[in-house]
């Protein structure tokens, strides 16, 4: 059971990390200062989950095991988080794109899970809900500037949307960790709002002036271990300080 | 302005020497959590006490546990303290005038950023004396 809980708190986080990861690649490099501040206050406050779920799963583990040997020591192929997240940034309409079906998917998620069997993460569900509305509205807001702004940022963000709308179906496949944690009361089951999510993205998309795009769901297995081909690079750079120098801290 | 005045100190108590402090961060990623727990431990040491700092997440901060003295601390230092949870929906959604410049007064002022330098403000221009300055965002 804990070795189940252990990887649903690793799902739960490397999400979180992932993106946060990718966020932080554009601390300095914004398109603006406002929105480098927004991105790299986000990327924070994913962090800050990161570390309160790799905590817990640290507690779980053991002597050996810390909140920097589950972040940083592992290999690609036990790293859980879905694929959507590990997506280049590319321009600036792509970041915003994945920030939203991210958000979009917290916010059910969130709530969700703060009725957790398991009080520990219900508490940090809790603590993150108010960060992820508003992280949800910030992204919100610039898919409706991007899609009604110039045909310019039209074509780019519709273009984001074409390419990562299709990876949030890996969001709802429950895989056997997941069913595991619905059994037990402390994961929902996340086809209950499937249907619920779609609908909002297309509200938004809607309100943008964008279209839904028709292409299939990508049937991709990041929550599983399997990655593309980006995840290898990402964590070339997240290990390399830890790696070469074991159990460095700033 | 103290840790207490910001409400982050959830409990404490004291047992032989020791005293265990209970902490709560503000956002999730506030990276002056790790800096408070050191500086309360060095102060009490200097006081002659041990410590053990735990973090505590339930329930979440908010920011009515910023005391009134808080607030007006915050204010006199150049930050906005927060509105109520309607009013500064208001203020940081539909964009109305409602938070009042901390260097003039005036509420003719607009959000320029909704993050500001940490994840607890945003980022507010006065339209009047041209002050920018930061809101301390209401959290509840």
């Amino acid at each position: 059971m804990n070795e189940q809980l252990t990887k649903y708190l690793m799902m739960l986080g490397d999400n979180a990390m992932i993106l946060g990861h990718r966020l932080s690649e554009l601390c300095g490099h914004g398109p603006s200062l406002e929105t480098d501040i927004a991105l790299t206050n986000i990327s924070l406050d994913l962090y800050g989950q990161v570390r309160s779920y790799f905590q817990y799963a640290a507690e779980l583990g053991g002597e050996e095991v810390s909140e920097d040997t589950i972040a940083f020591l592992r290999k690609e192929r036990t790293y859980l988080n879905v694929v959507l997240v590990e997506q280049p940034n590319e321009d600036f309409g792509h970041v915003i794109v994945r920030q939203f079906l991210y958000d979009m998917f917290q916010s059910f998620m969130t709530p969700a899970l703060m009725n957790s069997a398991d009080e520990r993460i219900a508490a940090i569900a809790a603590k993150s809900i108010k960060e992820t509305r508003y992280h949800l509205r910030f992204s919100t807001s610039w898919m409706k500037r991007l899609g009604a702004g110039t045909e310019e940022s039209k074509a780019r963000i519709q273009a984001a949307v074409n390419h990562l709308l299709p990876f949030a179906d890996e969001f709802f496949v429950m895989t056997a960790i997941e069913k595991e944690m619905y059994e037990e009361g402390i994961g929902p089951d996340l086809q209950t709002f499937k249907e619920d999510f779609y609908s909002k993205v297309k509200e938004v998309l809607i309100e943008a002036e964008l279209s839904m795009p028709e292409s299939a769901p990508r049937v991709v297995k990041g929550k599983t271990g399997i990655h593309s081909e980006h995840m290898g690079y990402i964590l070339n750079e997240l290990q390399y300080m830890q790696r070469t120098y074991p159990q460095m801290e700033w | 302005m103290t840790v207490l005045d910001l409400g982050v100190v959830r409990a404490v108590r004291e047992e032989n020497k020791k005293v265990f402090v209970e902490l709560t961060p503000t956002y999730s990623g506030c990276p002056a959590m790790d800096t408070m727990a050191a500086d309360i431990d060095i102060a009490m040491q200097k006081a002659g006490y041990a410590t053990e700092i735990k973090l505590v997440l339930s329930p979440a901060w908010s920011t009515d546990w910023i005391s009134q003295e808080g607030r007006r601390k915050l204010e006199e230092y150049g930050v906005a303290a927060p509105l109520s949870d309607s009013l500064d929906k208001r203020a940081l959604i539909d964009g109305e005038r409602l938070i009042a410049c901390t260097n003039c007064k005036s509420t003719n002022t607009k959000m320029i950023s909704q993050f500001g330098s940490t994840a607890c403000k945003a980022l507010f221009q006065c339209e009047d004396c041209l002050e920018p300055f930061d809101y301390f965002k209401c959290l509840k």
